[in-house]
């Protein structure tokens, strides 16, 4: 029994001697942000290498809001990912609901087509989105061009029939016997047994509108319409801008959805997962 | 039409129409697109225009070639590492999960811009916080912007950073289907780890990780915030320009919309081309 005990002490240390380094270099960048973000910016760019924070944050993020109104930004950021993510549940849950309890005319179709998109590419279709939007009906700088055309997703569908499809049927037959209607049913009994999986999408949805950077980019231009990361991607690279300034910008960014992640760590795993296996 | 036909179209018409007006219509007019000349108004049909451009264009060409280095070196160093990664942190033997976990899963949920910010800071060739700590090691400065080779690795490294926890949360789950006794019997066995690993976990884990590895073609095919934030536009002069980035520049710069079409088809055609060729190889040997 020793040397069993003594080759597993062996692995346990040989497991930690390989993954703290690689945690700890992991780490250093999103460390690093908030060090850059606190330091006044003759520590950014002096020759002393700099690894702790200081007490600069305010003062870098006034730089920042003077040179974007960047809390205007955030706000516009907060209001699209979060109007994306009501609207964009609703619309995957009842189409999620409809493939997986029914049994109907060209549903193979819309499944096939549904897992199509899935592995096509994002740029065959921002060009055509663009000039509709942008020329065809005149919606550059709105809030419609920022949360409709990034509404299609399949990853909800896929992950919301997933959920309805393995709930026992004879709850929605017992339903149907008394008289209650279709829609009925999926509002009141299907979507709030479905609460974990709507918890998991909802993440997802919200951290990818948050994140989105392309299609905000391209669609608003105006300052005030603009969302926060194409606000900050502006400024990277531009001379006589405060990169203190601009790691405060990342520091708001990111910090409240590593909060949100440690809290929901299992439903940001699961949704992350989910989107692969299916 | 019955009674279940006419319920179910009820819940999908919302969907469906977003997905008729944002998804298919473009993908129509696209490739409609790809087939005018769209340099000067009017825009006139000219099926050969762009076409005939894209296969003798050198920026094309170099986007390209470009695209394929990064995905032939990336690709398989990040999904290797996420395969490591997550069979180390199944481990029974591992402390302090949480935050192991938390280290290598937390770049998912960093936007684009905002990494893209930091690791051009870090970066930097003169003030920058890597080429100090490679200094204390006796390594001389790189410059990381001036540097083809060099920036071609930093964006790689990025990508890298950024995705490899993303792999490694699908891997895991991929593992912890694999049921328990399976090993069990093994050990019994004595059949050692290692063999373990190769035997029997990598086969069970293959169809997981060739998912992993298409959507990995598809992401790289598309890189854009990337060589766009962090290496500068494409810099330098080009060395890191991917098709991503090329596209933007013809869709959205130049506002050439025929000839921006014709490349995102070409995109698309090669990252199915990729996935196929992905799925065949590792279809099942029976």
């Amino acid at each position: 029994m020793r040397s069993k005990s003594q080759t597993t002490l062996l692995r346990t240390v040989g497991l930690h001697a390989v993954l703290v380094p690689l945690a700890l270099i992991w780490l250093f960048p999103i460390w690093m942000m908030i060090v850059f973000s606190t330091q006044p910016e003759n520590a950014i760019f002096s020759s002393n290498l700099v690894l702790l924070p200081s007490d600069q944050f305010a003062n870098n993020f006034a730089l920042l809001q003077a040179d974007t109104g960047f809390l205007r930004t955030v706000f516009v950021s907060i209001v699209v990912a979060t109007v994306y993510t009501v609207v964009s549940v609703f619309l995957t849950s009842m189409a999620g609901w409809a493939l997986a309890r029914y049994n109907f005319a060209g549903k193979g179709v819309v499944l096939a087509i549904i897992l199509g998109t899935l592995t096509l590419p994002y740029f065959v279709v921002v060009i055509p989105q663009f000039i509709m939007v942008a020329r065809d009906f005149g919606l550059g700088n709105t809030w419609f061009a920022l949360i409709v055309p990034p509404l299609f997703n399949s990853l909800g569908v896929l992950f919301m029939r997933q959920s309805f499809s393995m709930m026992p049927g004879e709850l929605f037959d017992a339903a149907r016997v008394e008289g209650v209607k279709e829609w009925q049913i999926f509002l009141r009994v299907a979507l709030p047994m479905a609460r974990p999986t709507i918890a998991a999408l909802c993440i997802i949805l919200f951290l990818a509108s948050w994140n989105n950077y392309l299609w905000p980019l391209l669609i608003n231009n105006r300052p005030d319409m603009m969302t926060a990361p194409v606000a900050l991607g502006s400024l990277i690279g531009l001379t006589r801008v405060s990169w203190g300034g601009i790691m405060t910008g990342a520091v708001v960014l990111t910090l409240p959805m590593l909060f949100a992640f440690v809290v929901l760590q299992r439903h940001f795993v699961a949704g992350i997962a989910a989107g692969a296996i299916k | 039409m019955r009674a279940t036909t006419r319920t179910a179209y009820g819940f999908l018409t919302p969907y469906l129409l977003i997905f008729a007006a944002f998804w298919v219509w473009p993908i129509i007019y696209s490739f409609y697109l790809s087939f005018l000349s769209t340099r000067v108004q009017p825009w006139t049909f000219n099926p050969t225009f762009n076409w005939g451009r894209l296969i003798i264009d050198p920026a094309f060409f170099n986007a390209f070639k470009n695209t394929m280095i990064i995905l032939v070196i990336q690709v398989p160093v990040m999904i290797a590492l996420a395969t490591l990664l997550a069979v180390l942190l199944n481990s029974h033997l591992l402390k302090a999960r949480g935050i192991m976990r938390f280290a290598f899963f937390a770049p998912v949920v960093v936007g684009e811009v905002a990494y893209a910010a930091v690791f051009r800071l870090m970066f930097q060739a003169d003030f920058g916080v890597i080429n100090k700590l490679l200094a204390l090691v006796g390594v001389a400065p790189i410059s990381w912007s001036s540097n083809p080779t060099a920036a071609m690795a930093l964006i790689i490294t990025a990508v890298t950073w950024r995705w490899v926890g993303y792999n490694a949360i699908i891997i895991l789950s991929g593992l912890q289907s694999i049921p328990e006794d399976v090993y069990e019997a093994a050990t019994l066995d004595k059949v050692s780890k290692t063999r373990q690993f190769f035997f029997i976990t990598l086969p069970l884990l293959r169809p997981i990780i060739l998912v992993c590895v298409v959507l990995s073609v598809i992401g790289t095919m598309q890189l854009f915030a990337e060589p766009f934030l962090i290496t500068n536009r494409g810099g330098p002069g080009g060395a890191t320009e991917t098709l991503g980035l090329f596209l933007y520049r013809q869709g959205f710069t130049v506002l050439n919309f025929g000839y921006a079409s014709a490349v995102a088809y070409t995109i698309a055609a090669i990252a199915i081309v990729i996935s196929v060729i992905n799925f065949w190889l590792g279809r099942d040997p029976k």
